[in-house]
């Protein structure tokens, strides 16, 4: 094992910063590329979820009897016959399991949509027709699922960060201050909605637990399973090969902790796939929040005072926070500043991450009431968030790693025409659209997690790395290739890389905006030593040379500092004052976002999150129904998030800014792309019709409720 | 095998016809993914909502998991496994993969499949709810960004490709194009 490098021996051989199509691309378009429901096996069988029909209660009955006569089927699980599971552990990202994954162990139904049953037959068709038929009857209880603000039992949770930071006298500030915003903004249930369901298939082979699985991270999911099942580590095997999607929602769920226990009880393979219906409810979702913001300034626009408070939901059975206060901490200093985050527990399916979690909806918030203040002070919105740039962490008292949002401003601003704008809203019509633009700041914190990589050098001069990344999307095997071979010096060309298998050790999973980074890291370690051993001419033996490397060490030794992406966001909008629609026109994102590792991936990740900050700005609502305690149409009609006809021309760049700490130069831009997104096309809103909407999405109903004279 | 539960048909896929007995609750998407190995062809949703299972029936898109496979007997089905023809990708493939016309790529084999149908469909001079003359006389109205847009809509992306799925199809519409000007583009 070797210890990984510092900064300073960085390799600049040329691959990495140089657009590659992604390696797997040519699988990808041809339909070759197998995803975890694609795979396929001898004796297959096929399980389906029964999920509860009442929103909190008992079980009372679970009537097999009729449904084991049906055509193929061959078991039915559920918490009267199925193997007790431990769930008292932290996993690796420092969390208990979500209940929910750990299916069938109690009789209690702590929301719609819970898990109850497990239908395992011969075919799809016929575990989809025994489970639609099994009947299950309830104990019904009184549910609770209203979130709002104001709510009695609400309280301070610490989740990832403390709940509560707190200094100076806030009241006797904003009692000073010159300008003032005081306002509620509201984000509604959102959901991830990956285009590929959640997916595993489970079988036993020779004494070894195999599952096929869609994730974010093989170890993740390998540690959980070998937790929960009381199984030697070595004794689990989970592979992932290709993902489509996760977006924070593919860690350990009811579909793989299923497919073990049927396929431990059948001794035989079983598949189950999630509905896109179940998955509304089983595989997690981005809380609603209510938020309130306080500002307080100087005539010029200079914080004194600063209160963010975010409420979000989370399930009676798992403690999730979404910590919309968590960009006040980075964003902006204040004499008086504090931040809260709280949770209500309600009868509701547990929610958890989904990109940016905290920065998406926190940044909406924070942004918009930014934009407010702007208004107020009569400072250009830009401005006074360069009037307001901490010099250091506002809350830890850090230093910046790197502070690039004023540069993100400028280019962002000069490549926008943003001088030429009039502040003044509501003036620009055509015909009957009312024309705006606006901006937001962004940031989403860049980390680094311990990981293994292995490097080999085979004797016909190519080589493979092996490293338990996972590729959702984000570029992460190509990425990985470019920062193999800078590191080899040798063309990309002769590097394979190998990801999304447990059996490859530990290793961060493709979230946090993390994944590339410390995989990166691990590799450049293991790559840079191999090189290093190689002698020059001599032949490397049959079986190749190794070298494997764990970063743990090398980024435990990281110096304590605020380490941030940034990012300028930019939108135009066109309200139709008719039908109360509104269009994004043109979107334009600067970032400061660590070295570039592939910019043709690169620039497709961060439009993807602006897409989402359009899609989370206008369209995205999942609506509770109070009286049965699921959600309204949970399908991809019922829920729609942003198709091409949504989505204009979508510009994003970046300013140099490498991580003066990271082997690579490397932050992470998965997440930052979505954070001010929605607060952009939400001040451009304003823009155009001078109307403030605070509560998500911007519905065309909201608008032409809003009314005022110009709409 | 059982008639009142199943039938045997003939699926003239890629140019290859398949005889099997199928479940008649199976649809078209899952007799490709589960019963032929064809699992090019994705389930989103599988309620005619995403479009991940877009393939062509009879030259038209299709989402096959709307349509039973015993609805699909004797019908010629283009899957995205038979959208290359002899080891060279369409047009529509290359620029997907030069553009990074995808990100997960699990959209993609229904964007792909979509997108060739569009081509054809606007060359045939369908309009789409965007063209402003419609009249059979007027011909394919001008392939503006617009009216791929409008006319890809049916098929979602969640990581948010879409720039560049448009891009691609505008450029796999214009093959004439030669490689200078491409690398000038």
């Amino acid at each position: 094992m070797t210890t990984a490098p510092t900064a300073g021996r960085t390799t600049r051989a040329g691959a990495v910063g140089t657009a590659h199509t992604r390696v797997e691309g040519r699988d990808k378009v041809t339909g070759a590329a197998r995803y975890a429901a694609d795979l396929p096996f001898a004796d297959l069988a096929h399980g389906h979820l029964v999920l509860s029909t009442v929103a909190r209660g008992r079980i009372r009955s679970v009537r097999t009897a009729d449904v084991l006569d049906m055509p193929g089927v061959l078991t039915v699980l559920h918490h009267g016959n199925a193997p007790r599971l431990d769930t008292d552990y932290v996993g690796m990202l420092g969390v208990p399991p979500d209940p929910t994954a750990a299916v069938f162990q109690h009789d209690r139904i702590p929301h719609a949509g819970w898990p109850v049953a497990l239908v395992v037959a011969e075919t799809p068709e016929q575990a989809r027709e025994a489970a639609e038929a099994l009947v299950v009857t309830y104990e019904r209880q009184p549910h609770d699922t209203a979130f709002h603000a104001g709510r009695p039992d609400a309280y301070p949770a610490d989740g990832h960060m403390p709940a509560v930071t707190e200094k100076g006298d806030l009241e006797a500030e904003l009692a000073a201050c010159a300008h003032v915003v005081d306002e509620e903004y509201t984000t509604p249930e959102e959901h991830h909605a990956m285009m590929e369901p959640h997916a595993a298939t489970a079988r036993w082979d020779g004494g070894r637990l195999e599952v096929v699985d869609s994730n974010q991270g093989t170890t993740w999911v390998a540690d959980d399973l070998v937790r929960m099942f009381s199984l030697e580590p070595s004794a689990v095997r989970v592979r992932s090969e290709h993902v489509g999607g996760g977006f924070g929602s593919k860690g350990l769920r009811a579909h793989q902790v299923s497919a073990v226990m049927a396929a431990t009880a059948l001794r035989r393979p079983v598949r189950v796939v999630l509905t896109r219906r179940q998955m509304f409810s089983l595989t997690g979702y981005r809380s609603p929040t209510a938020q309130r913001v306080r500002l307080g300034a100087d005539a010029d626009g200079r914080l004194r005072a600063l209160e963010h408070r975010s409420l979000n939901q989370t399930s009676t059975v798992w403690e999730f926070v979404e910590p919309g206060a968590g960009p006040a901490r980075v964003m902006y200093d204040a004499d008086a500043h504090r931040t809260a985050n709280e949770v209500v527990r309600l009868d509701v399916p547990s929610p958890t991450w989904m990109r940016a979690p905290g920065e998406a909806p926190g940044s909406f918030a924070l942004e918009a009431a930014l934009d407010e203040l702007a208004e107020r002070c009569g400072v250009d919105p830009i401005e006074l968030r360069l009037r307001n740039e901490p010099g250091r962490g506002p809350v830890s008292g850090l230093p910046f790693a790197g502070h690039n949002l004023a540069a993100c401003f400028r280019e962002g601003a000069r490549r926008f025409g943003w001088a030429d704008r009039d502040p003044r809203p509501g003036v620009r019509r055509e015909g009957r659209l009312l024309l705006g633009t606006g901006t937001a700041a962004a940031s989403f914190p860049a980390g680094a997690m311990p990981s293994t990589a292995a490097v080999t050098a085979q004797a016909d001069g190519t080589f493979t790395v092996r490293i338990a990344a996972a590729d959702i999307g984000t570029g992460a095997r190509t990425a990985l290739t470019l920062v193999a071979a800078d590191a080899l010096r040798v063309a990309p060309e002769r590097v394979r890389v190998r990801i999304g298998d447990s059996d490859f050790g530990p290793a961060m999973i493709a979230g946090g905006s993390a994944g590339t980074r410390s995989w990166s890291w691990a590799v450049t370690a293991a790559a840079e030593e191999l090189r290093d051993r190689l002698v020059p001419g001599a032949a490397v033996p049959p079986e190749g040379i190794t070298v494997r490397s764990d970063t743990t060490a090398a980024i435990g030794a990281l110096t304590p500092k605020e380490r941030h992406s940034f990012g300028a966001q930019f939108a135009e909008v066109a309200v139709d004052v008719t039908t109360g629609e509104v269009r994004v026109r043109r979107m334009l994102g600067v970032f400061a976002a660590g070295r570039i590792v592939n910019p043709l991936t690169a620039r497709s990740q961060l439009v993807g999150g602006m897409t989402w900050g359009i899609s989370m700005a206008l369209h995205e609502e999942a609506v509770r129904d109070r009286a049965s305690g699921g959600l309204y149409g949970a399908d991809l009609a019922g829920y729609h998030v942003a198709t091409h006809a949504d989505v204009p021309a979508i510009e994003a760049d970046w300013v140099d800014d490498p991580d003066p700490d990271d082997p690579v130069g490397v932050k992470g831009l998965g997440e930052v792309g979505i954070v001010g997104a929605a607060a952009a096309v939400a001040n451009a809103v304003w823009h155009a019709t001078g109307v403030r909407h605070r509560s998500l999405p911007i519905r065309p109903d909201r608008v032409l409720r809003a009314g005022g004279p110009r709409v | 095998m059982d008639p009142s539960t199943s039938s045997t048909v003939t699926l003239d896929i890629n140019g290859e016809k398949h005889t099997l007995s199928v479940d008649h609750r199976t649809t078209l998407l899952d007799a490709l993914r589960e019963r032929l190995d064809l699992t090019g062809t994705k389930k989103g949703c599988d309620q005619g909502q995403c479009g991940a299972c877009t393939v062509l029936v009879d030259g038209r898109r299709t989402v096959s998991c709307l349509q039973l496979a015993v609805a699909a007997d004797e019908r010629e089905i283009t899957t995205v496994e038979g959208v290359a023809r002899g080891g060279r990708l369409h047009p529509v493939q290359q620029a997907f993969l030069d553009l990074d016309g995808f990100q997960c790529g699990y959209c993609t084999p229904g964007q792909i499949c979509s997108a060739v149908a569009v081509l054809e469909e606007h060359a045939a001079g369908w309009p789409s709810a965007v063209t402003d003359d419609v009249r059979p006389e007027a011909g394919p109205p001008p392939l503006t960004p617009e009216e791929i847009r409008e006319r890809m809509s049916g098929n979602l992306c969640r990581c948010g490709a879409y720039p560049s799925i448009a891009e691609a199809v505008a450029r796999a519409a214009a093959p004439a194009r030669t490689e200078d000007e491409e690398a000038v583009a």
